[in-house]
């Protein structure tokens, strides 16, 4: 699989209230998240952003609270894929599970706002056309990978339990 | 082994794990509330599952939005009571509910030696009781409800270790914004804090507990206490039973070592906008603040409406504070009125609100407007947590909350006593 689209840069320790404040939370209706995502660092972005675009981001993204709310935003605007150097632990189990791809990488420090970059995830690279540079991700060890082939937890969870 | 790692290989049908190590394993309880319960159920729905896998293993405590605020809010717990009633879980009604944190161990749903997951972050506070529980997602809930199991990578533990005696009001909450303040609020990112030492041992439960509710405030996957003769005392007197008491092994590999010396901790203040600005109250100087809240699953225990009714006891809270104060559960409430500290706030200017995160995460009973300076004995101090974007919440233990309170400034409380 790949992805291509323009990166919108983040600071650290950017949280789940930023993500998706909890005013909202009486809602699990995606498209209401999606269209708070980000809006309190960063109003209107659901509405800057294009599908495919990426949220490129430093340290700890996703600390805070355990709302899945928060990566069903993200991936509720079209974000395909956000990287950042490092998760904040629930944020990244929330992500495998419900499948939004998630890139843990330094390559973060090569990549200016409004790059265009791809993102290549059968090689596990990262090109940024807009400088050229070029990274490579690690993959997800195999345990991970099962849940993510499988199109996120519930569905491994239907093939190996409900059938 | 760790502790932690104890725990997570009993659990996961093994002899020896290992960090970094993905397991399954079996979990003796999950919890969901009003906010992560209708996505895990959603979930739950979708995948075609016509079962739980053990309804008195299943918790749905709706305690974020209610007494429900609106009538979304409303229409989130009816999924959670529907649920409940349709396939015999758990479920705490108005009347009944707590914040869930201060609720499970009092109902005795938690003895040590469990594997508690919960979707709620704060879900960490269980390892004060010398259980391993984490805060998951909704669709790590919905897997639990069908499978009674949930994917670990078992983490490296980092012990901290605590030697001196408190100080005067000085207590769990100003342990734990410390140490976070050493580490920052990733410092213990993937990791088990496991926080032992002298000091912990002379910890009432209600301390630990505020120990490790707050592990999450610095990326801890869980905290955990190993458990005593104090941890034994609560947990036989909440649930008749004690579960099994694990330790860390003597030659138990630990990633780091954090020695810290209680001893010199003052009551400390977290500034905004992240728990590790925390710094001595004696630090802040004329910051006038708008709001109090006392209360939350970090320090919403009798032993913290104690502490806050012995420094308002026959004083008046400032003309333009607005000083809120949340028993944590109706027990908690009923104790306070039974000892008269409901009668101390009330005098003193105070509204008591019924069990409810409420503010804590900006839902209701107690909205910050633009500009607008609280102090608060919760856990999180982000932007707009507890309200508009553009105000500002610090954090503190309750004795410090009250004499804010008091005195219209962020205060030392024997600014309030003298």
């Amino acid at each position: 699989m790949k992805v291509k689209g323009k990166s919108w840069k983040f600071g650290d320790h950017i949280n789940t209230d930023d993500i998706i404040a909890a005013r909202y939370l009486n809602t699990t209706d995606i498209n209401e998240l999606a269209s708070h995502c980000m809006e309190t660092i960063f109003p209107d972005f659901s509405k800057k952003i294009s599908k495919q675009d990426i949220i490129v981001a430093g340290e700890n993204f996703g600390c805070g609270s355990s709302r899945e709310h928060a990566p069903i935003a993200i991936k509720g605007c079209g974000i395909s894929v956000v990287i950042a150097k490092s998760f904040a632990r629930i944020f990244f189990r929330n992500a495998i599970n419900i499948g939004l791809p998630i890139i843990e990488t330094d390559f973060v420090e090569k990549i200016s706002q409004h790059d265009i970059l791809e993102v290549d995830f059968d090689q596990g690279v990262i090109i940024n056309i807009s400088n050229g540079e070029k990274g490579e991700f690690f993959k997800y060890p195999e345990f991970l990978q099962q849940i993510i082939k499988s199109g996120g937890l519930m569905s491994w969870v239907k093939e190996k339990y409900i059938r | 082994m760790t502790i932690t790692e104890k725990i997570l290989a009993i659990h996961a049908g093994q002899k020896e794990v290992v960090p970094s190590q993905f397991i399954e394993a079996d979990v003796d309880l999950v919890l969901a509330n009003d906010i992560t319960g209708p996505l895990a159920i959603e979930e739950f729905e979708r995948s075609g599952a016509k079962k739980v896998f053990d309804p008195s293993k299943i918790v749905l405590v709706p305690d974020h939005f209610t007494p429900c605020k609106d009538i979304k809010s409303a229409e989130m717990v009816k999924v959670l009571r529907n649920f409940a009633r349709r396939y015999g879980t758990r479920f705490y009604e108005i009347g009944k509910v707590g914040i869930e944190h201060a609720l499970l161990p009092e109902e005795g749903l938690v003895l040590a030696g469990n594997l508690v997951i919960g979707a709620d972050s704060h879900t960490c506070t269980y390892g004060a009781l010398g259980a391993f529980s984490t805060g998951v997602g909704s669709t790590d809930v919905a897997a639990a409800f069908i499978t009674g199991k949930v994917w670990l990578k078992v983490p490296p533990t980092i012990r901290f270790i605590y030697t001196g005696k408190c100080g005067k009001f000085v207590g769990g909450k100003d342990i734990i914004l410390y140490t976070i303040a050493r580490i920052g609020v990733d410092g213990a990112r993937y990791r088990a804090m496991e926080f032992c030492g002298e000091t912990i041992r002379n910890l009432s439960m209600d301390d630990r507990f505020t120990i490790c509710n707050m592990a999450i405030e610095a990326g801890g996957k869980n905290g955990i206490i190993e458990p005593d003769g104090i941890t034994e005392e609560f947990l036989l007197s909440a649930a008749k039973a004690k579960g099994i008491f694990y330790s860390s092994d003597n030659d138990a590999k630990y990633e780091n070592i954090i020695e810290i010396d209680a001893g010199v901790i003052s009551p400390q203040v977290a500034a905004p906008h992240l728990p590790s600005n925390s710094k001595s109250v004696y630090e802040f100087s004329d910051i006038k603040i708008d709001q109090v809240v006392i209360g939350s699953c970090t320090n919403g225990r009798i032993s913290d409406l104690r502490k806050a009714a012995m420094i308002a006891k026959g004083r008046y809270v400032h003309s333009e504070v607005r000083t809120i104060i949340i028993p944590a559960t109706q027990k908690i409430y009923r104790q306070a009125l039974r000892e008269g500290l409901i009668d101390i706030f009330v005098e003193a200017g105070c509204v008591i609100s019924p069990p409810t995160c409420g503010p804590c995460l900006g839902g209701h009973m107690g909205v910050l407007a633009k500009g607008e300076v609280v102090i608060a004995t919760t856990n999180r101090n982000f932007i707009g947590r507890m309200g508009h974007p553009e105000s500002f919440v610090y954090l503190s233990n309750p004795e410090v909350a009250m004499a804010s309170a008091i005195k219209g400034k962020i205060s030392h409380p024997d600014e309030v006593l003298k």
